[in-house]
């Protein structure tokens, strides 16, 4: 049954191992992935817990319908407390490890305590084992990967690995499964590495009996198609995500030089999209995906030849081309390679590097705290050697790793002006001042400062307004531009991919950046077929406004409130200076900006300072945490 | 007997999504489960590599040539069909297939292989890329066929460089 995968507790200081059911009831309030490790760690850690503490716990998760053949349902939760923010850390990763995992007899894994030594964890045909790791510790996430298959003698297992950056506890490391599939944002990597834990490694075969397989095979062919036959999708098939970069530069959304501006203008357009297709030998896909959006990438000749890796994504190009000022497709490539074998995330990476270069030139760093490298915008050099102190938490790298929030008490209060980020978060390459829905989003995500959470792709295409209040079911205003009405455009979202998270699908095949793509309703088959369980549409969006609010408590316990659901300063202090006209001399309104976001509070049903109110914690059925999970241990 | 359609693989075009699979064993299982394939994906991300395996239906097949108690007969397809009734479990199939796409249901002991879903190969409608497709011979374009194969080998060997 597909309802049979089991919830794996390890307690990784006292080497115990418990295996328990997963009651129905949870799924039908929760699901699975996101949701129900969430679920999970809500109830589990204190708000006085530090994330690198032995008591913070980390939950891997399969979402329901992850293994099956559509929608690019081949996704895995990762969760735990953020150590940039000390709220919801929380990433989502495509690949191969989640339908291993459920295939190993597992769907979720609550991972306590600190190993007195390097470990991994063994989840094998129904059972979990502790394996020391010492002879993986320092190797990087590729090599990791390749020993732990030959020793699990399973040239099918798959599994989640933490490169140097987790193991030096840099706070933006993340884990990484396959060449590229990285459970990216939120510092998990580095919480793996303060528990001590290399890898989690999935090998087994258990079937997962399927309630319908007939019309479970007619339905998921027909949602696939349509989510494969959109012409985003088709386009992102065929070029990836860098599609977006040539949307973003010509018009000027794409943050520059640390933001400084808006596009680099016609010094982007070797980054174009089209550029990449050379170097690509083909596209490969996730487990259950059949828009293939990434390229596998090879440099066949030059200073970076030899190097082959998957991507790089759009937010690669701004990480290590605009952000910095570097403007050539191997040089994203070969960062895009070092940060996947380091372990880190890259979006992260790049928009720290790209503080960094800002505090240079405005005096914050020098060459002291450089050990004499100078961070000239446009110095390849520089930005390589940069990364590579982070990793090794060498000389101001020391300072970087361990978050904007903390640095900036180094450099001084006032440099934090020039990061963007939000709850201490860093945002990636994008420039959302001339969007408000966008600014909203990454402003309230419960990660801290993030575009997976509420992204309103949509929002840019200006449909017409009965198109918008089909898909919506509220009026929505057209206009990009606009502040009204977005907040609810931002809570929609923000249910449709908590959904989405919890269901194990990929966020490309539902409604982000195509119109046409499935949404809730289209779920609901796909759900009873392969689970068994009848649900409405409301119902999943009941669902999703539940788990999404159990992250939003978990924050408020942690000390979060309204003043925390603001993008950067600057973006309401400096007017954009590039791009086309309706995208050059904007900023943000402060007044329009904090009507949107009591509109999206209402919508939610929090207080005016953004927190659940009672009555609304009784109609999701949330009640106070119990921290009750981990006491069977 | 000739077969009306085949079944087509072109690795090249393979993205290793595994669709494919998992609909195979869906269709003739009711599971999600790679063991009850009968057509796998060999994957490895660090190998670059990503090959359909998948029964060829051989004219003279040494599967069903080998069986000793006749339990592989052939369709009005042309598939090379287990008759379980008969089968007694001798493994020898699978050891003589030339390609290895003959498995082992470890469940049953027994062999599983491509049937050819009765004419409507669920693989062929799940796979996105045309990596696998049921083609009758007018549809078979050998050029297309001899680039394909060029393609192949050239990334093949471009790996190793
Ligand atoms: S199972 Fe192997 S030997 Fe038998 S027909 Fe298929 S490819 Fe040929
Ligand atoms: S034709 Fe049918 S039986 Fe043969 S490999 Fe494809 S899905 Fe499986
Ligand atoms: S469905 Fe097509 S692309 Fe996907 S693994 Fe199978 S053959 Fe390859």
């Amino acid at each position: 049954m597909v309802l049979n995968r089991k919830l794996g507790i390890i307690d990784l200081g006292k080497n115990r191992v418990l295996v328990r059911e997963i009651p129905v009831e949870l799924r039908k309030k929760h699901l699975g992935g996101r949701g129900l490790n969430w679920y999970y760690l809500y109830n589990s850690i204190r708000p006085d817990v530090d994330p690198y503490s032995p008591e913070n716990v980390l939950a891997i998760g399969a979402g329901l319908l992850t293994g099956f053949p559509a929608l690019g349902a081949g996704r895995t939760q990762i969760s735990t407390k953020n150590p940039m923010t000390g709220g919801v850390g929380d990433s989502n990763m495509g690949g191969a490890f989640g339908p291993q995992l459920r295939l190993a007899g597992f769907d979720h894994l609550l991972i306590v305590g600190r190993a007195e030594k390097p470990s991994y964890i063994l989840v094998r045909d129904g059972g979990i084992e502790i394996r020391s790791a010492e002879h993986l510790w320092g190797l990087d996430t590729h090599t990791a990967q390749k020993v732990l298959r030959e020793e699990t003698g399973d040239d099918r297992a798959e599994s989640m690995v933490i490169g140097r950056a987790g193991e030096n506890l840099v706070s933006f490391a993340n884990v990484m499964n396959g060449i590229k599939n990285a459970g990216g944002r939120s510092g998990t990597g580095a919480v793996m590495g303060s528990k001590n834990l290399k890898a989690i490694v999935a090998s087994g075969d258990i079937d997962l009996v399927v309630h319908d397989p007939e019309k479970l095979l007619d339905y998921a062919l027909e949602v696939d198609r349509r989510a494969r036959n959109t012409k985003w999708a088709k386009t992102l098939g065929r070029l990836g995500t860098p599609l977006l970069y040539d949307v973003s530069y010509t018009t000027g959304f794409i943050g520059t030089l640390n933001w400084q501006y808006n596009t680099p203008g016609e010094d982007g357009k070797p980054l174009e999209a089209e550029n990449l297709e050379k170097y690509s030998v083909k596209m490969v896909a996730c487990i259950g995906c059949s828009v293939h959006c990434r390229h596998r990438v090879k440099i066949r000749e030059g200073r970076y030849r030899g190097v082959v890796t998957e991507g790089p994504e759009y937010a690669a190009i701004g990480a290590f081309g605009t952000g910095v000022g570097v403007y050539d497709w191997e040089f994203v490539i070969k960062c895009n390679e070092m940060a996947n074998k380091w372990g880190i995330d890259l979006i992260s990476l790049g928009t720290t590097v790209a503080w960094a270069f800002e505090l240079f030139q405005r005096g914050y760093i020098t060459e002291n705290d450089t050990g004499g490298l100078r961070l000239e915008w446009g110095d390849e050099n520089a930005v390589l050697e940069l990364a590579k102190m982070i990793v090794e938490r060498k000389n101001v790298g020391n300072v970087l790793a361990d978050g904007m929030l903390k640095a900036s008490e180094k450099f001084g209060k006032d440099s934090l002006y020039y990061a963007n980020q939000t709850k201490g978060h860093p945002n990636l390459l994008t420039d959302e001042r001339g969007i408000p829905s966008f600014a909203l989003g990454i402003a309230t995500s419960t990660r801290g400062a993030d575009h997976l959470r509420s992204r309103p792709g949509i929002d840019l295409f200006q449909l017409p307004e009965e198109t918008l209040e089909r898909i919506y079911g509220h009026r929505i205003v057209s206009d990009f531009t606009a502040y009204e009405t977005k907040g609810i455009m931002v809570w929609w979202h923000e249910l449709l991919y908590n959904v989405v998270d919890s269901l194990g699908i990929c966020k490309f095949q539902t409604v982000f950046n195509s119109a046409n793509s499935p949404r809730f309703e289209d779920y609901v088959p796909l759900i009873e077929f392969a689970a068994g369980i009848r649900m409405t549409k409301e119902d999943l969006m009941e669902i999703g406004e539940r788990n999404y609010t159990i992250e939003r408590m978990f924050n408020v316990l942690n000390g979060f409130s309204r003043k925390d659901d603001y993008p950067p300063e600057r973006y309401f202090r400096e007017e954009t200076k590039r791009g086309l006209p309706f995208m050059k001399g904007r900023k943000l309104d402060r007044e329009k900006y904090d009507m949107m976001l009591e509109e999206y509070y209402r919508q939610h049903g929090w207080d005016e300072n953004g927190v659940p109110k009672r009555e609304t914690l009784e109609r999701l059925g949330i009640s106070e945490p119990d921290y009750s999970i981990l006491e069977v241990l | 007997m000739t077969s009306e359609r085949y079944l087509m693989v072109f690795p090249e075009l393979c993205t290793g999504c595994r669709e494919c699979e998992i609909a195979c064993s869906l269709k003739h299982d009711g599971v999600v489960g790679y063991q009850k394939s009968r057509i796998r994906i060999i994957r490895d991300v660090f190998e670059g590599m990503e090959i359909p395996v998948v029964c060829m239906q051989c004219i003279d097949a040494p599967c069903m040539n080998s069986c000793r108690v006749e339990a592989i007969y052939v369709d009005e397809r042309g598939a090379k069909i287990i008759d379980y009734e008969r089968c007694i479990g001798c493994r020898r199939c699978i050891v003589v297939c030339p390609l290895g796409a003959n498995f082992l249901n470890p469940e049953t002991g027994k062999p599983i292989k491509c049937d050819l879903c009765g004419g409507d190969p669920v693989c062929a409608e799940f796979c996105s890329t045309g990596a696998i497709r049921y083609l009758s011979p007018e549809e078979i374009n050998s050029e297309e066929l001899r680039l394909a194969s060029r393609n192949y080998i050239k990334a093949l060997i471009e790996r190793e460089m």
